[in-house]
């Protein structure tokens, strides 16, 4: 493989988890503190909430796994090395 | 590329397939074997659970009576009391096999058995089947739409604007895609990141990443079919008047 290819796509693939990941932690973390409010508020709900948010968590992880599959593709199965 | 492990239990292989020849076409051996152990394993546990019927259950046809009562509250909660019980078949199937294969891929010691190339793993790791499985999805909520509602189902593409219709073109074609990817880089990164830890770690160290990996991967399991029965009630049900019918009736 080209030099310049494979150090460009090492530093592309850190790129894709890293900046992938922030969106989601910012998000993830916005949605668990709103939960425990609720909880704290209604503690009877516990059970709801808790489903309701780790579904969500699990759609807002999803983002981040794109990132981490466009790094595995550049990693595994890059389609410039040729 | 691949990176072996001292006591060999563990090896990280991306990209390496056990290919088999069928006529012009090359298939992924490793994932079509852990499939079929998956469906054996299904097939086997309920024919064993439905073999003597109690009216008072217990043992395995107790667990698998839990098990049908959960994935009916998916497609209930989803696709609602009218129209679900044609659903459960199809979904359930869907959350079966994908958390059989997830958890069959994390608890069997798959390096144990030597293939020419490549490892057994989770079917769901390869892109190949979940591609396929969301593609199925697509296949069902197109069908559902139709059979409700017929040609009035392609209303949904201009109601509020016409000029929406390219934004509801590409949701069909955004739901496959994200489906797959959903599944497959969760249980594919679960598998990375255990590989990993044993890489650097052989013993102890990599458990509660490997129990993380088994709650997400329950958890990607009822995503995915809960996505499913989401889009399936979505394309059934109208832009509301009949929902308003039933809320009066």
């Amino acid at each position: 493989m080209d030099p310049l290819v494979a150090a460009s796509s090492v530093f592309a693939a850190s790129l894709a988890v890293g900046l992938a990941s922030i969106g989601p932690g910012l998000g993830q973390g916005n949605a668990a503190s709103r939960a425990v409010e609720g909880i704290a508020r209604q503690p009877e709900a516990e059970g709801k909430i808790r489903g309701t948010l780790l579904l969500s968590l699990a759609f807002m992880e999803a983002l981040t796994i794109y990132g981490l599959v466009v790094a595995l593709v550049l990693l595994f199965a890059n389609p410039f090395a040729a | 590329m691949m990176l072996v492990s001292f006591p060999m239990l563990a090896a990280l292989e991306v990209g390496k397939h056990f290919y088999w020849q069928l006529g012009n076409l090359e298939v992924h051996g490793q994932v079509l074997i852990v499939s079929w152990i998956v469906i054996g394993v299904l097939v086997i546990s309920s024919a064993l659970a439905s073999r003597n019927l109690q009216t008072v259950p217990s043992g395995l046809q107790n667990f698998m009576e839990y098990a049908l009562e959960f994935i009916q509250g998916i497609a209930k909660d989803q696709i609602g009391v009218k129209h679900y019980r044609e659903w459960v078949p199809f979904v359930g199937s869907l959350f079966l096999f994908i958390f059989v294969s997830n958890w069959l891929g994390a608890l069997v010691p798959w390096k144990l058995v030597k293939l020419p190339e490549g490892e057994l793993a989770a079917p769901t790791s390869d892109v190949n089947t979940t591609i396929a499985l969301a593609l199925l999805v697509s296949l069902a909520y197109f069908y559902a739409g139709f059979k409700e509602r017929g040609l009035g189902y392609f209303s949904k593409y201009v109601q509020g604007s016409p000029f929406l219709l390219p934004l509801w073109v590409i949701e069909d074609f955004t739901k496959p895609l994200s489906l797959s990817f959903r599944l497959f880089g969760n249980i594919l990164a679960d598998e990375l990141v255990v590989g990993v830890f044993v890489l650097l770690v052989p013993l102890v160290i990599p458990l509660p990443v490997m129990i993380l990996g088994l709650f997400t991967s329950a958890i990607q399991a009822l995503i995915f079919s809960t996505l499913a029965a989401s889009y399936i009630g979505e394309a059934m049900e109208g832009h509301g008047e009949e929902a308003h019918d039933d809320h009066h009736a």
